[in-house]
């Protein structure tokens, strides 16, 4: 297994925001995270690598002690996407992507050719290679989620978490990126953790779905076992509305409707 | 030749300018042929003028390295080392010794300089121990702390000088203003190294500033070890402020203003900009010094007194600019 958590517990003073969770993510899997708002979703993925503190036996990447390994070799098993970035936008893009390489990095030297090599990669392969002189602020929100990415694949790291990746995009933009997302995958074997709201994505992106609730386990299995209006009733503690896709042999969720059109 | 080929030209050429030229600015005219000759003017020159251009570089390019460790620490343009009440530690230190009125050395530094250093390194304590109490060091919590802690440690100077006698309390307020006037090579040979030291740690640090300034989690899950760099960034600016508020009490701004005029030219990268900050420090500093000389000659003011004319503007200008 790539990734092994066990009895997974995070308390805040007077909260607790993950209880006893466990479940095991294989090489190359992409695992959704769903469930309502307050479940401890982003928690789980800050508390993976190491954002919030990690309790010192929970956490295994490939049978090894995650709390035993230095942040540095920690941040060569996985990298991070942020929800929302903040106050980066003087930095320009190729120096912004340059920055995943840090694990890469001696003490105190510069970038070799290695790096460089990397960055333009990640920017290649995110199809930003055009923009790696402008400054962030600059970018619309696709672009911007794009160079966030470049700089987590720059990271060249085995699992990538994603928080939201696609939140406050535009369909056409949220396509671009589950399309990097799969090219990423497929061409690098790469885990993908991804947090998700939306549902249907969580069931036809992904080959596992692990449902919160509370900080608890409330689901974990595929995207047939999560189709299911008592496994969804479980997560959200509230009814869907499923159909089979046209094109696909997939029930997905349907919006419950508003007001029938005269 | 590209724009920042430009500014790297023009920022050595002022620092050039400023090593030959500052010299010759004064209340006394000196003529060049009079500097080799054993006349009272090369006096002036050699043992007055010159340790003042190197000690407002030292201190210069010192507190401008320090005001960009802070500034990318923080991840606030405001910040610099006198937020975070390092500054004001460093100085109640030295007033204290002032205070008492003691005069003793000990391995090679004065005990002002000490007294600065246990200032300064006392409030840091301080404020980091506090925040530390308060849950993780956020950085927000670190800055709020750091400005209680430099009010605390003003109004514990007010007090020494209240209870100071007459002569000692004018020594103490005329050291307050900050200023570049009674240094001699000795104390600079003193102060030299730690400063260097101060801004060879923050140097070797560049790509940790580039992470902690496009922000902390992010910083964390790329690899940086927060707690060790933030310690070690913390250290070093507390050595670093000590030692040139011993050397030339707390002027003010220059580690708000040298970094920002740079990120303006340059940009936020700290693999151009802490060198940048480094030629600009040793040029902004000894210019506002002989600004400071000729303004009201033949009376010369505290460089502070100039900085923190510059500086005060300055600061409501980055406050405006940085609200979205």
């Amino acid at each position: 297994m790539m990734l092994d958590v066990r009895n997974l517990t995070v308390s805040v003073p007077g909260r607790r925001l993950l209880d006893s969770v466990s479940f095991s993510v294989a090489a190359g899997e992409r695992f959704a995270i769903i469930g309502p708002n307050g479940a401890g979703k982003s928690t789980l993925l800050k508390v993976l690598c190491r954002i919030l503190p990690q309790p010192a036996e929970a956490v295994r990447w490939q049978g090894q002690l995650s709390s035993g390994l230095a942040q540095k070799d920690l941040a060569r098993w996985v990298a991070y996407v942020p929800q929302a970035l903040a106050h980066t936008e003087e930095f320009a893009v190729r120096e912004f992507v340059l920055m995943g390489r840090y694990p890469h990095l001696s003490p105190f030297s510069n970038p070799r050719r290695r790096d460089w090599e990397a960055v333009d990669q990640a920017l290649a392969a995110t199809g930003m290679e055009a923009f790696s002189g402008r400054t962030l602020a600059t970018l619309s929100g696709g672009e911007l989620q794009k160079v966030v990415l470049a700089a987590a694949l720059a990271q060249e790291a085995r699992v990538l978490l994603l928080d939201e990746p696609t939140a406050h995009l535009d369909p056409f933009q949220q396509d671009q990126i589950y399309a990097l997302l799969e090219s990423a995958h497929s061409r690098q074997n790469l885990t993908l953790l991804e947090v998700t709201h939306d549902v249907n994505r969580a069931a036809l992106g992904h080959d596992r779905i692990l449902g919160l609730r509370d900080g608890r386990v409330a689901f974990l299995g595929t995207p047939e076992e999560l189709m299911r209006p008592e496994a969804l009733r479980e997560i959200y503690g509230k009814r869907f509305l499923l159909a089979p896709h046209p094109n696909l042999n997939r029930l997905v969720v349907l919006p419950e409707g508003g007001r029938e059109a005269t | 030749m590209k724009k920042t080929t430009w500014i790297w030209w023009g920022l050595a050429l002022a620092w050039v300018g400023c090593l030959l030229g500052l010299p010759w600015i004064g209340v006394e005219a000196i003529r060049p042929q009079d500097i080799l000759s054993g006349s009272p003017e090369a006096q002036v020159f050699w043992s007055l003028r010159v340790p003042r251009l190197l000690a407002g570089m030292l201190a210069g390019s010192t507190l401008g390295m320090a005001g960009m460790a802070m500034q990318a620490l923080f991840r606030n343009p405001l910040a610099e080392p006198f937020t975070l009440g390092t500054a004001s530690g460093a100085s109640l230190g030295a007033c204290f010794y002032l205070w008492t009125g003691w005069s003793f050395g000990f391995l090679g530094l004065s005990g002002q300089t000490w007294f600065a250093f246990a200032g300064a390194l006392l409030s840091l304590g301080l404020v980091y121990g506090f925040s530390q109490l308060a849950g993780r060091a956020r950085t927000e919590t670190l800055l709020l702390a750091g400005v209680a802690g430099g009010i605390f440690f003003s109004s514990l100077i007010l007090l020494l000088q209240y209870l100071a006698d007459q002569v000692h309390s004018l020594r103490m307020l005329r050291w307050l203003m900050g200023s570049l006037e009674v240094v001699g090579y000795w104390e600079l040979l003193q102060a030299a190294p730690l400063a260097l030291l101060g801004s060879g740690l923050i140097l070797a640090l560049r790509f940790e500033l580039n992470l902690l300034a496009a922000g902390e989690d992010l910083a964390v899950a790329r690899g940086l070890d927060l707690p060790r760099v933030k310690l070690l960034l913390l250290a070093g600016v507390g050595v670093m402020v000590g030692t040139v508020v011993a050397l030339t009490g707390p002027v003010g701004f220059v580690g708000l203003m040298v970094p920002h005029i740079c990120r303006q030219l340059l940009g936020p990268d700290h693999r151009r900009l802490a060198w940048a900050v480094l030629l600009l420090g040793m040029s902004f500093l000894p210019a506002c010094d002989a600004v400071a000389r000729v303004l009201l000659a033949p009376a010369e003011l505290p460089v502070g007194v100039i900085t923190a004319l510059l500086g005060g503007p300055f600061f409501l200008w980055v406050l405006t600019r940085n609200r979205p």
